[in-house]
């Protein structure tokens, strides 16, 4: 497989993890702003508990992913920097106020008035950055970015402000709500919170069914390549075909209350509605002007950065089981 | 001011704001495992309060530092597109680097913050240890990017970007040692020193509270250290600026003229209409030693450069100034509470002596934010020395204005934020108080 390809899959691999663990970190503060009925308060404490460990750890996703964009693909991140400057300011205002809001809520533990306050900048700021980083994406795969030579000419607001774009932000705050809930349902160690969590995976699961639809719908007229891509692709059928009975499975898993598999499954979900947009807009990073193999670095720096890869897996994926082994909840399920 | 101008105001803010915390991220850890190691060794409840509170400040700080790091990283991007789009490839190795460690600076936060009574004493020390480590790689790597702008190598430019690149040449180009030890000492004695002020503090108001004198025994040996050390590295890498970066050395110290013998200007302001340095105390052949470590030597001055080449003169003559100036005075702190120690065989604790501390508790920082902007403006006006002009760079988006002044008063309002939750950090430590840390 030709290098390019590799560093390709590894930056769409970088936002499946992002997705599986920002995403639902995303989550997370969704429900915490939508806590209710008579547990509200053990919610938000399932939630913060969950989170705390490795809030820092699932956000470094984001980093590992926008370091492989720009060393593997620099010419792709500089039009996606300037065609997407305004969405991706707002996009990190949200991250910065998510992540202290969370740590000072955490670290600073009196007074319930200043903990509620840090509570809500916390869950406003979840719910509108998945919006913003799906409209991000719907507007480079709805083939409005236009790149001539190193210049974007396509102006700084039209290509992201489309129904399209919109769309895809709200499924992706579906997709991540949903993901939460049914992370949360494994983690709750209680029946009545487990089942508030049930609940909400299941309406959550609808409202991503929903928003897939409706993303499919006005991905005719707002992005025809990858309605091309969606329909007539053999590898990208093949891709929606595992995400549809994934999604299935999820959602039967979570009837019978299974939830460790529901949650493998709900993993697996989201994990291929990633990759089958990264399928559907290959060979484009930016439809239509900017393929993977056009922007690619030079052999030398592609060789490197493989090595770097290498070293990144080694360290970082046994220390995450370290992580993951260390604080996965006591055994309370049945 | 132009949008250029907002861009790099807007980078400059944003990279003030994260140094700060990520000086705090670097230096901290190691500050929190050796007073854990103390608590170990002696089983004493003080220092295991001690590693406790550092853990949290680390915590809080650590977080600040992530998502302004984010921020930065996108900000490469979003304000200098044209640099990231032409050498992104030359310098993504470094950065990549800096991503792993960032990865398992972040895992062995989370065991060290959360598995306290999850995991054995040993793994519990050993993510401390591994966190401290992290810190230090993640500066390391990221220092290489700002070596690399400073004096570039590894590639051949042409006017459709780089050429035959190779990485690693990139990585570590020219003078990295100096550079990337400078920063690592700076960051450690930042926070050294911050801590001892805040400690000298209490102990000011609280004489002979045993936690703060051993606090104080925990910070003042690694502030002491790095203080003696700083002087000595920042010689080395004048030295390299003077090969590598020579408008700049002549900027940093005023110096207009070619000259042999050239004599060290401490203080003044540079006068550009008279291109003279005014009201300084000039030590004679100073600059050539420092510089080349020949009285004699030759020390070009900034009129043997283009008129467009010149950074900031005055700006970075007077950063410069309070650099070697802060620097300094913690040295000669250090020298003296050093020579206490040894004479009473305990750290000094006195009163005057924890005024002078307290009185230096800022000065790391000040130092660090000094020595940065040398480094910052006196490349001005190349984003890489040589290769690549900060205007070229610039995003073509327009209403700069609006991010900086976002930016600027979200930065504004966390800054205050942290330093009041740290002051209530440290007000649950006072004799009398400490049962209203209820966390």
């Amino acid at each position: 497989m030709p290098t390019e390809l590799v560093l390709g899959f590894a930056v769409a691999g970088t936002f499946v993890l992002y997705s599986l663990f920002g995403g639902a970190d995303f989550g997370g503060g969704v429900w915490d702003l939508l806590a209710s009925g008579p547990r509200k308060a053990e919610q938000r404490a399932l939630i913060a508990h969950a989170l705390g460990p490795v809030w820092e750890v699932n956000h470094v996703w984001l980093i590992a992913g926008l370091v492989l964009l720009f060393s593997g693909f620099p010419r792709a991140f500089s039009a996606l920097t300037v065609a997407l400057h305004v969405p991706l300011t707002l996009l990190l205002l949200g991250i910065v106020f998510r992540g202290t809001a969370f740590t000072f809520r955490t670290y600073d533990a009196r007074g319930d008035l200043v903990q509620r306050r840090w509570g809500l900048v916390f869950s406003v700021a979840s719910l509108v950055s998945p919006v913003l980083l799906g409209m991000c994406v719907g507007a480079v795969v709805s083939g409005r970015i236009r790149v001539e030579g190193r210049v974007v000419v396509s102006g700084f607001f039209e290509p992201w402000l489309t129904p399209f774009a919109l769309a895809v932000g709200v499924l992706a705050l579906c997709l991540f709500a949903f993901l939460a809930a049914v992370y949360l349902t494994a983690e709750a160690d209680s029946e009545p919170l487990r089942e508030d969590f049930r609940r909400r995976a299941l309406g959550a699961g609808v409202a991503v069914f929903l928003a897939a639809l409706g993303v499919l719908l006005l991905a005719r007229q707002g992005a025809p390549r990858v309605w091309q891509g969606l329909l007539h692709e053999p590898f990208a059928l093949a891709l929606h075909a595992v995400t549809a009975l994934s999604a299935l499975a999820a959602f039967a898993l979570l009837w019978r209350r299974s939830f460790r598999l529901a949650r493998v499954a709900a993993a697996v979900q989201a994990g291929f509605i990633v990759l089958g947009w990264a399928a559907s807009q290959y060979p484009y990073l930016v439809v239509p002007d900017i393929t993977l193999q056009a922007t690619a670095a030079s052999p030398a720096v592609q060789r490197v950065l493989l090595v770097a890869l290498v070293v990144g897996i080694l360290t970082v994926v046994p220390s995450i089981a370290l992580l993951l082994r260390i604080f996965q909840s006591p055994p309370t399920r049945r | 001011m132009d949008d250029l101008l907002y861009a790099r105001a807007q980078m400059g803010m944003s990279l003030a704001f994260h140094i700060v915390f990520a000086a705090a991220g670097v230096a901290l850890p190691v500050l929190m495992v050796l007073s854990d190691l103390k608590a170990r060794r002696t089983g004493d409840a003080d220092y295991r309060l001690l590693s406790y509170k550092l853990a949290k400040g680390t915590a809080i700080l650590f977080a600040v530092g992530a998502v302004s790091g984010t921020v930065l990283s996108f900000e490469l991007g979003l304000l200098w597109p044209e640099f990231m789009g032409q050498y992104g490839e030359v310098i993504g190795l470094p950065f990549s680097l800096e991503g792993v460690a960032f990865f398992t600076e972040a895992i062995f936060l989370g065991i060290y913050l959360y598995g306290r009574e999850r995991v054995s004493p040993g793994l519990h020390l050993f993510s401390g240890v591994m966190v401290a480590l992290s810190g230090a790689a993640s500066a390391f790597f990221v220092t290489l990017v700002n070596v690399f702008m400073n004096d570039p190598s590894g590639f051949t430019p042409t006017p459709n970007g780089p050429t035959d690149i190779q990485p690693l040449v990139a990585m570590f180009s020219p003078g990295w040692p100096y550079q990337t030890a400078h920063v690592l000492l700076s960051c450690y004695q930042a926070s050294a020193f911050a801590m001892a002020g805040i400690h000298a503090f209490v102990l000011l108001r609280h004489p002979g509270s045993a936690f703060h004198r051993k606090a104080l025994s925990v910070a003042l040996p690694l502030a002491c250290v790095t203080a003696l050390a700083q002087p000595l590295v920042g010689d080395f890498l004048a030295k390299h600026a003077a090969e590598a970066q020579p408008v700049k050395l002549a900027a940093m110290e005023g110096h207009f003229d070619t000259e042999r013998g050239a004599s060290l200007r401490v203080g003044g302001l540079p006068d550009m209409e008279t291109a003279t340095t005014p009201y300084s105390l000039e030590i004679p052949y100073g600059l050539s030693i420092l510089a080349f470590g020949d009285p004699h030597a030759e020390v070009k001055g900034l009129k043997e450069f283009p008129r467009e080449d010149w950074p900031p003169v005055a700006k970075v003559h007077l950063a410069f100034q309070l650099m070697v100036g802060t620097g300094s005075a913690m040295a000669l702190l250090a020298l003296v509470t050093l020579g206490l120690r040894w004479r009473k065989r305990e750290w000094p604790s006195g009163p005057r002596m924890m005024r002078l501390w307290l009185l230096a508790s800022p000065l790391g920082v000040l130092a660090m934010e000094a020595g940065w902007l040398v480094t910052e403006w006196g490349r001005q006006p190349w984003i890489i020395h040589g290769v690549m002009r900060t205007k070229d760079a610039v995003t073509p988006v327009p209403h700069l204005a609006a991010p900086f002044w976002t930016f600027t008063l979200v930065y504004l309002f966390l800054g205050a934020m942290v330093t009041f939750l740290l002051a209530r950090q440290v007000a649950g430590t006072l004799p009398g108080r400490e049962s209203d840390d209820a966390h």
